[in-house]
């Protein structure tokens, strides 16, 4: 489903990713894991062309969206993004964040965008909040309501950054249910996250970025019971207790 | 001679006989002026503001080799709009207004020959492209000031860059803007007293008015200050109020 052939990324005269090949197939869950500065969410952030690579291709449904004649947008719309920050929109209320791009971008019905918010507002428990303001929600809430946002686009893949780390320990687990429940039934994810309890659980594959290279993958098994390369060893000593 | 009963006697006689002036002449015209210069300063500032943010690069195919150092990728990244915009707000808010205003006032209609633009017309379009200046910068800082995020997560929904814009990014920078935009109302309120140097009907030629009439400068200094000073005092406060409602939304 998304294939990168020798990713290169570097800001300024640091280098970020050194050549990443990679392969998403359909329905397959991915996890990035690795320490910081290691490239994981630069890498996640090129998938969908946050950031423009250096050189490179990102093959996207079949189509090499690292072409500057694609129009980016069009690609966009099939692929959910999640935030550490949450980047809820704190000028709309809770139900507005969910219809905002379906009505602008895909021109559906206000009526038939709202039916369709509630729906999945109800799935994460946030109906009943729908008409407060996105900025009166808790942590949890707003990255709950930035899940639905990217689903209200219907997307054939969802890309989470860090979607736990900037939430307080108690909200953290109503956050990974909602993406487990999202696996369960079939989501195709690439998740960057610190928590390998998680990772672990959910994964088809597991990924161990350092020094912008693929350092290591394979199942969670594999990575998390009996790891080859010193440094995935290494860090996950330090991360594992 | 400069007794305090006599200057607030004679401060009384010219309220008396020359309010009309003050205020139908001298307040009208000051707050129509800086209304029109706001007004049309604002829709022109979003403009500006709007080209120095963009991002065209019509020579960007000059760097084939993507170099991101040196002559080759300095010039490729070489934007017109952007620097023309730049250039505008720079010249504009480089140079005295006064200057501006006798550009436009004296100079432009010897040249520029449009038969019914009084000098009324010229310095509203002098005062408006020079506050232009100012509100671009405004804009521009307000607009800065929206967190990126804002942008990538609307950017990753699939909006364009110009649904981006109007949807996610000006409602939100519209709030650290409106203030500013009601502080530099204030400020050019002070500042169309320069066009009392063609005589155009403002605060300030009221005062030239009344002291040529009645020889009493001191006395009609002190009422055209007063009266600035109501204007531009009560209407800080009306933007603060309206800063504080913003704010607790």
């Amino acid at each position: 489903m998304i294939q990168t052939i020798d990713l290169y990324k570097s800001f300024g005269d640091l280098q970020v990713l050194k050549g990443i090949n990679e392969h998403v197939a359909p329905r397959e869950v991915i996890s990035i894991i690795g320490p910081s500065g290691g490239g994981k969410s630069t890498f996640l952030r090129c998938l969908n062309m946050l950031e423009t690579p250096d050189s490179g291709q990102i093959i996207f449904e079949g189509v090499d969206i690292t072409n500057e004649k694609v129009d980016i947008d069009l690609h966009r719309q099939k692929m959910g993004m999640v935030f550490q920050h949450f980047n809820v929109f704190p000028h709309l209320s809770v139900l507005e964040n969910v219809t905002l791009a379906p009505t602008v971008v895909k021109k559906i019905s206000k009526i038939e965008a709202n039916e369709q918010a509630m729906e999945l507002l109800n799935r994460v428990g946030l109906a009943d909040k729908a008409n407060e303001s996105a900025t009166s929600l808790s942590g949890g809430q707003k990255q709950r309501l930035a899940i639905v946002r990217a689903l209200a686009m219907e997307p054939d893949v969802m890309l989470f950054d860090e979607p736990t780390s900037a939430l307080d320990p108690e909200m953290v687990g109503e956050v990974l249910d909602v993406i487990k429940g999202l696996v369960k039934d079939g989501m195709t994810s690439v998740i960057v996250t610190h928590e390998m309890g998680f990772a672990k659980e959910v994964s088809d594959r597991v990924v161990f970025m350092d020094g912008g290279i693929v350092a290591e993958e394979g199942t969670p098994d594999e990575i998390f019971n009996n790891p080859q390369n010193p440094r995935t060893k290494d860090f996950l000593s330090k991360v594992l207790y | 001679m400069f007794s305090l009963a006599t200057i607030l006697e004679n401060i009384k006689t010219l309220i008396e006989n020359y309010w009309q002036v003050f205020i139908f002449e001298g307040v009208k015209y000051t707050l129509i002026l800086s209304a029109i210069a706001v007004f049309f300063g604002s829709i022109f500032g979003v403009v500006i503001a709007l080209g120095r943010m963009s991002n065209w690069k019509p020579l960007r195919f000059l760097n084939k080799k993507k170099a991101k150092k040196g002559i080759v990728h300095a010039i490729s990244e070489f934007n017109p709009i952007s620097f023309l915009c730049s250039a505008y707000t720079e010249i504009l808010r480089d140079t005295p207004l006064l200057l501006q205003l006798y550009l436009f006032v004296i100079i432009l209609p010897t040249i520029i020959k449009v038969a019914d633009f009084s000098m009324f017309t010229w310095t509203s379009i002098a005062l408006a492209l020079n506050s232009a200046a100012y509100v671009s910068e405004l804009i521009r800082s307000g607009i800065q000031a929206v967190d990126k995020g804002q942008t990538e997560a609307a950017r990753s929904l699939g909006m364009n860059k110009i649904q981006t814009m109007i949807r996610v990014v000006l409602p939100q920078a519209v709030k650290n803007i409106l203030p500013a935009i009601g502080s530099e109302f204030v400020t050019i309120i002070k500042e169309t007293s320069m066009a009392s140097t063609f005589f155009i009907g403002d605060l300030m030629t009221s005062y030239l008015k009344v002291k040529g009439a009645t020889y009493l400068a001191l006395e009609a200094l002190i009422i055209v200050a007063i009266i600035y000073f109501i204007l531009t005092f009560f209407l800080s406060k009306v933007i603060l109020a309206y800063e504080r409602r913003l704010n607790s939304k």
